[in-house]
């Protein structure tokens, strides 16, 4: 199968401050982390989710917006404390229970998990990356110290 | 760069305590993360951080207490992970039981009051409208937005806590007159307008706004003007379930909402979408496959916690049938609307016809029920969604009357709806 490397840099605002890399992982629903994910097991538990089963360990998470309970912050930390949850998030809306999961994460255990959100055009473009990327992605900064979204080295299915 | 008063500085550098300026950090890294420019002062916290979800949970307010923490602002709790008054019910492991009853105590340590429920608003001093709060729990903030027209965003563990403990928080959202306009109409067109079995459809409905909602705010027409408190609590915490929605409007009913062009604040709606009977049929059907005649396991009602008004709902309907519930009979409430049931003798008369009063916690995320396998039944679009991934079990969704009915039969009763 051919591989096609076309690394991606994408601008993003940091709602949560940090580095982190993993491979991408486009959540085809929001997914309420209270009730709808198992920071014990890591794995999303929200019995009609379409990506139920799945462990957010370790991966760029990329969620449009978010849905549910306010108790979703406690997960999330909890997830980011014994690594099960996501090394980074990319919103396309911002959430504060989403991005104060990452916040106490960082306060209470030194653990930076960055939280960013990127406009509509941007978005579209990394879910059509993310679906076939095999490779990590970070969240950094550009030379100018804005924050970026770096796609390595991308590989795309079929071609 | 946010604005930060003299206040807010003397927090953060910590001279007031260590867990002030802890609480301080994480409100401003909140607020610049929300886009606030500033901070305003709250009035009442209700904190939603009592349910035992994992160490974090625990660290966080341990830290708290270990370095003198105490709350500044009236300060209520949200369910936790046990029942105190009722510990017997629990049938959790026990390392479980100590850390979730650790993590209420470290709470009341922290100058919280012992209330443990998510309804603080069936409580004592109610938010008034206008007044700026800091609550968490999904439904307790739709419910103080909606319906009390005080002012909070949606809040979460962490947040409200640290708002608790320095009677700040950022000045933004639905802090503000400007966002708390509707946006997108819901135009009901032949909603139920009986009351017997009436509250089953504010669930439905509330499941199907939340999930074409997202986090913009909803503006409900063509609902019944009669609509209680109870049918408008149902409505928010299903609403607030399947979407991130902190507020509604209900034309003609919710104090912002005089009329549409007010909960529109003159603009035109960013989308109207017309909502029928039919639809919210299919809403409901899609939530259980359970068929009329199917087998119970038992009965869970009161999830946000039950008022008054329902138990008295609930007595009636018992006491016009003919037979007792054969199957669990669970109701989750606050410990205070509890102590009202005992001094009016209707607890007494509950248990007669066996009912199990559940306080401080919730059927659905923690065990209490004595049997979970096979059919429960609620009339919660919040439990119907959430119970399943919880606690592994399988859903009925039915009205309080068809509960009842239900649990009499000790098999799944519907109302016929006529299609």
């Amino acid at each position: 199968m051919a591989v096609k490397p076309t690394p991606s840099l994408w601008p993003a605002t940091a709602v949560v401050t940090g580095h982190g890399r993993g491979r991408p992982l486009l959540l085809d629903q929001p997914l309420s982390f209270w009730g709808g994910y198992d920071a014990a097991a890591g794995r999303i538990i929200e019995a009609s989710h379409p990506q139920y089963g799945i462990s957010l360990a370790g991966r760029v998470m990329l969620m449009a917006r978010a849905k549910g309970s306010s108790s979703s912050s406690s997960v999330l930390a909890e997830a980011i404390r014994n690594g099960t949850g996501p090394s980074a998030i990319i919103m396309r809306e911002r959430d504060l229970i989403v991005g104060l999961g990452c916040i106490v994460a960082s306060e209470l255990y030194g653990l930076h998990v960055p939280a960013v959100v990127v406009d509509g055009t941007v978005w579209k473009d990394m879910g059509a990356h993310a679906k076939g990327a095999s490779t990590d992605w970070g969240i950094g900064v550009d030379q100018c110290g804005g924050c970026v979204v770096r796609g390595f080295g991308t590989r795309f299915l079929g071609l | 760069m946010i604005e930060l008063s003299d206040q807010d500085q003397s927090l953060l550098r910590g001279e007031q305590g260590d867990a002030a300026a802890l609480a301080m950090r994480i409100l401003v890294r909140s607020a610049e993360l929300m886009g606030a420019e500033r901070l305003l002062n709250i009035e009442s916290a209700h904190i939603d951080g009592c349910l035992y979800h994992g160490q974090a949970s625990l660290d966080f307010v341990e830290r708290l207490v270990a370095s003198g923490g105490k709350v500044v602002v009236p300060t209520t709790l949200n369910v936790g992970s046990l029942d105190l008054i009722h510990p017997e019910l629990f049938q959790g492991d026990d390392e479980t039981r100590s850390q979730a009853q650790r993590l209420m105590q470290a709470h009341i340590e922290l100058g919280c009051a012992s209330t443990f429920t998510c309804a603080p608003y069936q409580g004592p001093n109610r938010p008034r409208l206008g007044q700026q709060i800091a609550w968490a729990e999904s439904n307790a903030i739709v419910f103080a937005n909606s319906v009390l027209g005080a002012r909070t965003n949606r809040y979460g563990d962490f947040m409200d806590l640290c708002a608790a403990l320095t009677g700040r928080a950022p000045y933004c959202g639905l802090h503000v007159d400007a966002n708390r306009l509707g946006q997108i109409v819901f135009a009901l067109q032949d909603f139920p307008q009986e009351r017997a079995s009436r509250d089953i459809w504010f669930a439905a409905l509330g499941l199907l706004a939340g999930g074409r909602t997202g986090s913009a705010i909803p503006v409900f027409t063509g609902l019944p003007l009669d609509t209680t408190e109870d049918e408008l609590k149902a409505l928010g915490a299903a609403c607030a379930t399947t979407g991130a929605v902190g507020m509604f409007h209900a034309v003609g009913i919710t104090p912002e909402a005089g009329t549409l062009e007010q909960a529109l604040g003159g603009l035109p709606a960013v989308e109207t979408m017309i909502v029928t009977r039919a639809m919210l049929h299919q809403t409901r059907a899609a939530l259980s496959r359970a068929k009329p005649g199917d087998r119970l396991a038992a009965v869970s009602v009161g999830t946000p916690h039950f008022s008054l008004a329902e138990f008295d709902q609930l007595l009636q309907l018992l006491e016009s049938s003919a037979a007792k519930p054969r199957i669990d009979f669970y109701v989750n409430t606050s410990r205070y609307i509890l102590w009202e049931l005992e001094q009016s003798g209707k607890a007494a008369k509950l248990q007669d016809h066996g009912i199990t009063i559940v306080t401080d916690t919730c059927t659905y995320i923690t065990p209490v029920m004595r049997q979970t396998r096979g059919l429960i039944m609620t009339n919660s679009g919040k439990w119907a969604h959430y119970a399943p991934a919880n606690i592994g079990v399988e859903v009925a969704f039915g009205s309080l009357r068809e509960c009842v009915l239900s649990a009499v039969e000790g098999s799944l009763v519907l109302d016929d709806h006529g299609g």
